[in-house]
């Protein structure tokens, strides 16, 4: 089967679209391994700002920001680490406990509680953010971990996605187990949660990157290094002018890889989620 | 004891951590927001001033001042442009990789890691490209002969909005075209067919096929892109804090500037009052109006 000129152009933009895709990220990087921050300045009005010689390639600006004591990266690395899995650990088994609650058992209300949760969904967390903040305030919890893991664990949206998929496991399943004197815990956790894996993955990397990538609440519910998220970091090393480029690419560079790791690793169940989301949603 | 009443224990003992977490951190701080926003309270209790009911006055102090309607009108500019072109551009995408290419599924890999880096990163970087000696201006310079001079993207009014607009498109476009091209997918083959044997051109299939077999993916598309648009804030906290003069000021970067850098949480509550009821109506106006679009 021969090639058409369509095929070329096709394979032209899919290219093209390579480059404006990864040509940030590429400047990122290049910028990280730069140690003259002259020469930064001046490559960054050049194709050369997404280049770097690869004879001229230095760790100087890794070094600084690791040993940096005022933006302590790895401290803020582990925060965010620390956080995101507390997060997304407890709230897979609290979100999918309330699921198979609403979607197993027979109660009464659950119809109305069900319309609830779901009503939720539509509440954006920013429009929550000031009453929280004065809550949170009050019992003392401003700059702490807690403070940025008790309220996100529970969450609307994954409780949908689990009982969008509970609802649809057979009836003679758990039948079965509580002919046999099963209780409805053991159906929810040796039976339902095992099978609902693929949502749990939906889940756990939906809920990862929005707590990874949270901004607001952690800019008004931490004040110091000790407690701070990554994104937060950056944003203050940043913000603290005038920028060293170099620095703070190799800043970026450091909190973007575990990130990008994690996506490689599990490409298409990241894709996977998106439409699962949707499709859901 | 009948199945029903032990299902009752049971669902209050499995329920029970999710619901009181639910109560305690979206309904609580829900119906506070309501309250507050009828309160003068503030972040830091001022001995002077005791917190008390103020009424309807933050409400009219935001609906009278130009700051509200400002950021509002800026967050709808910014969601008006966004939703088209970041659509346009994710279906354009979708139906690239999901045409005969070689290593499709390398590309499409490749193209959804702007989505998964975190905003300050990718914020950061475009401010290195939007810089007044940076990639932008010299392609700008370069395309047109040295004719149009250098500008401070960033902080022009006429230009502020758009490269936010840009940047966040570039890291949004990848989800909405995996979705996309979940809905591609979808479509009925058969549809095809029954095109290619009427002899229709490639832009009347898509024009008749694909685009209105994708209904349910366009609402889910516009729905969503709204909503996050109308969100905006860790780029412009970032990059314009709001400015040059109040240009990319949005909703959530004033609910946070009265909120939490002045304190005032009755005011910045009744701002979150009616951030909410935007994002609500214009959803169920949204849902209606692409729903109708099926009869």
């Amino acid at each position: 089967m021969g090639y058409k000129l369509s095929d070329y152009v096709r394979l032209f933009l899919a290219l093209l679209l390579i480059v404006i895709v990864m040509g940030p990220i590429t400047l990122m990087f290049a910028t990280s391994f730069k140690a003259d921050e002259q020469q930064i300045l001046v490559d960054f009005g050049s194709w050369r700002a997404f280049w770097v010689n690869p004879f001229d390639i230095s760790l100087e600006n890794y070094r600084q920001v690791l040993s940096n004591e005022q933006q302590p990266l790895l401290r803020y690395l582990l925060n965010s680490t620390i956080i995101t899995v507390f997060v997304v650990g407890i709230g897979i088994f609290v979100n999918s406990a309330v699921a198979f609650s609403l979607s197993r058992l027979s109660f009464k209300g659950r119809g109305a509680i069900l319309m609830i949760f779901v009503s939720l969904i539509i509440i954006p967390m920013e429009a929550l953010a000031v009453p929280l903040l004065l809550m949170v305030n009050r019992v003392g919890w401003i700059d702490s971990y807690q403070v940025q893991i008790v309220p996100f664990i529970a969450h609307p949206f994954s409780i949908f996605l689990f009982y969008q998929f509970f609802t649809k496991l057979p009836k003679d399943l758990d039948d079965a187990a509580y002919v046999e004197g099963a209780t409805p815990w053991r159906v929810y956790w040796d039976l339902a949660l095992p099978l609902s894996l693929p949502v749990v993955a939906t889940v756990a990397i939906l809920q990862s990157l929005e707590i990874w990538n949270s901004y607001l609440w952690p800019l008004m519910a931490t004040r110091g290094p000790e407690f701070r998220p990554v994104s937060l970091g950056l944003a203050q090393f940043f913000g603290t002018p005038p920028p060293i480029w170099g620095d703070v690419m190799a800043f970026s560079v450091m909190m973007s890889l575990p990130v990008l790791f994690v996506y490689l690793a599990f490409q298409r169940w990241f894709i996977q989620s998106a439409v699962n989301a949707a499709v859901k949603g | 004891m009948s199945r029903r009443s032990a299902d009752m224990k049971w669902a209050a003992i499995l329920m029970g951590p999710g619901v009181i977490l639910t109560i305690l951190f979206i309904i609580v701080p829900f119906v506070l927001s309501i309250y507050l926003s009828f309160t003068n309270q503030r972040l830091v209790p001022n001995l002077n001033i005791p917190t008390s009911f103020v009424g309807f006055l933050n409400y009219e102090r935001a609906l009278t001042r130009g700051d509200f309607w400002n950021a509002l009108a800026n967050t709808g500019l910014f969601v008006m442009i966004i939703v088209p072109i970041q659509g346009a551009i994710a279906l354009s995408v979708a139906m690239l990789v999901n045409s005969k290419l070689p290593v499709r599924n390398l590309f499409r890999g490749i193209y959804f890691v702007p989505t998964v880096m975190t905003m300050v990163v990718v914020s950061v970087i475009w401010a290195a490209m939007f810089r007044i000696d940076g990639f932008f201006n010299q392609a700008l310079d370069l395309l047109t002969f040295g004719a149009l001079g250098p500008v401070d993207w960033l902080n022009e009014k006429s230009t502020a909005l758009g490269s936010l607009i840009l940047l966040s498109a570039w890291q949004g476009f990848p989800f909405q075209m995996v979705i996309y091209l979940a809905g591609l997918q979808a479509i009925n083959p058969e549809l095809y067919e029954a095109a290619k044997v009427e002899g229709s051109s490639r832009w009347q299939t898509f024009r008749h096929v694909t685009f209105p077999s994708l209904r349910n993916t366009h609402v889910f598309v516009v729905i969503a892109t709204t909503i996050l648009g109308f969100k905006l804030f860790t780029q412009v906290q970032l990059l314009t804090q709001g400015g040059p003069r109040g240009s990319t000021e949005t909703l959530v970067m004033l609910i946070y500037e009265h909120g939490f850098q002045k304190g005032k949480i009755g005011f910045a509550s009744a701002l979150s009052v009616l951030f909410f009821l935007t994002v609500l109506i214009i959803s169920i106006v949204q849902r209606f109006v692409l729903k109708n679009d099926e009869a």
